[in-house]
């Protein structure tokens, strides 16, 4: 997660103080990805020397000062908005991994590995629902929007396990009979 | 009918169906053991040709096991009489399919209301019941319309209101959100989710894990065998994850 987007994102609607930016992130974000103050200064720093934000005159220094994005921050942030998140190499998550060394292996039972973890997703999938339910949409539409990402990449993790265990059959088939002389 | 709440109101007993007979006979489902509770939503998936049609048509009474008992509501099946299933089909149980059998030259209103009116009811207490199953799937507006003149998620809202008019407490439904775009389907959810917080049972066959999702249990089939569940004990992950309480 970029910080510095993050809070050049925040900051475009109003200048804030250190300590606000950091609630109206969590707002913004349902919570889901946690700040510390500290996080927020030391960014903040940084944005300042980069000529991004600027502190409001007049104001006193310290935790009580305000924050203001500059133009040059502007054109960053719509940079930011403007270029698609791509995410190569694919992220060596746990599940992938576990299930493709699984299925390279000799004697691993893989259709036994991929319904437990199906099982342990419908799971989440399932308690993510439920809030989803409960959710209002009027008032709590990032946590709502959150909700429906965690929810599509849960149900792609289900899918990707089906097909892997499709395959795998196949494979199995095609192994019983020796036909194809491999 | 009054669904009593201890007894399962789908019961599958090591039912199977069985297509044939000796060298070419096919198992396409079974034998299954199941038991479905009242106010229940149970999700079915599993690859195609794994039987899950097969088992809402053994639940629905369409079609009878080879082998083994089904119950709804305590009755065998196969211990009542033609009559007896035919009632069984209008006042008990609601399918609803993937294409969704509207009949073109009714209006929606019309379309509910026929199951009802089919079993004898007086046609003014039929078009009551057909408009407050409407009301329930906020389609109040688009009563007198007919079929073709509605989408494709109001026309399964439609299927959905003429599943649950009257007294049926058992709601079959097989893909019922297959054709649908993603809020649409996810609208019919809600709206199966609801019809189960008020105290009916659905039975939902669904190739979408986040439509599965909905329900209180998922169930695998495979070959035309339940999956047995596993224990995956989870830590309430999403609270942690997502900073709530
Ligand atoms: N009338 C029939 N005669 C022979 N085999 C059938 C018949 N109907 C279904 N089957 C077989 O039973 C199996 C399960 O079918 P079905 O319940 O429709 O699966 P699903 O709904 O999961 O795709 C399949 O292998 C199918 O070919
Ligand atoms: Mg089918």
């Amino acid at each position: 997660m970029s910080v510095r987007n993050s809070l050049l994102a925040i900051l475009a609607s109003d200048p804030a103080h250190g300590y606000g930016l950091k609630s109206s992130f969590e707002e913004s974000t349902a919570g889901a990805w946690p700040l510390n103050v500290g996080q927020v200064y030391t960014t903040l720093g940084r944005l300042e020397r980069d000529g991004l934000v600027q502190a409001e005159p007049s104001e006193e220094e310290g935790p009580r000062q305000t924050w203001r994005i500059t133009d040059l921050g502007r054109e960053v942030l719509e940079e930011w908005y403007a270029s698609p998140v791509t995410s190569d190499p694919p992220a060596r998550d746990e599940l992938t991994l576990k299930v493709l060394l699984a299925a390279a292996g000799d004697d691993v039972d893989v259709s036994a590995i991929i319904h437990k973890e199906r099982t342990a997703t419908m799971e989440r999938l399932q308690q993510l629902t439920r809030h989803k339910q409960k959710a209002d949409p009027d008032k709590e539409l990032p946590w709502l929007l959150l909700l429906d990402a965690l929810i599509l990449k849960a149900s792609a993790e289900i899918n990707w396990l089906d097909l892997c265990e499709e395959r795998l059959e196949h494979r199995a088939q095609s192994k019983d009979g020796g036909a194809d002389g491999r | 009918m009054d669904a009593k709440a201890d007894v399962p109101m789908l019961a599958f007993d090591n039912a199977a169906r069985v297509y044939g007979k000796g060298d070419k006979a096919v198992r396409a489902l079974g034998p299954v053991t199941l038991e479905v509770m009242p106010g229940e939503l149970v999700a079915i998936m599993g690859p195609s040709g794994s039987g899950k049609s097969t088992l809402l048509s053994l639940a629905g009474a369409l079609d009878v096991p080879t082998e083994g008992r089904v119950c709804i509501h305590g009755k065998d099946l196969s211990q009542q009489s033609m009559a007896e299933l035919a009632e069984l089909r209008r006042r008990v149980i609601g399918f609803v399919f993937q294409d969704l059998n509207l009949l073109p030259g009714l209006t929606a209103i019309e379309n509910v209301a026929l199951p009802l009116e089919l079993d004898g009811m007086k046609l003014s207490r039929a078009r009551a019941a057909a408009a407050e199953a409407l009301n329930g799937v906020k389609l109040s507006s688009m009563a007198d319309r007919f079929p073709d003149d509605l989408s494709g998620g109001e026309q399964q809202r439609v299927a959905i209101a003429r599943a649950h008019v009257g007294p049926r407490q058992l709601m079959l439904a097989d893909e019922p959100t297959g054709a649908l775009d993603s809020v649409t389907g996810e609208l019919v959810m809600r709206l199966l989710r609801q019809q189960c917080d008020r105290g009916r049972t659905v039975v939902l066959v669904t190739h979408d894990a986040a439509h599965a999702a909905w329900a209180d249990r998922v169930l695998y089939l495979r070959d035309g065998l339940l999956v047995a569940p596993v224990e995956a004990a989870l830590p309430s992950s999403l609270a942690e994850t997502a900073g709530r309480a």
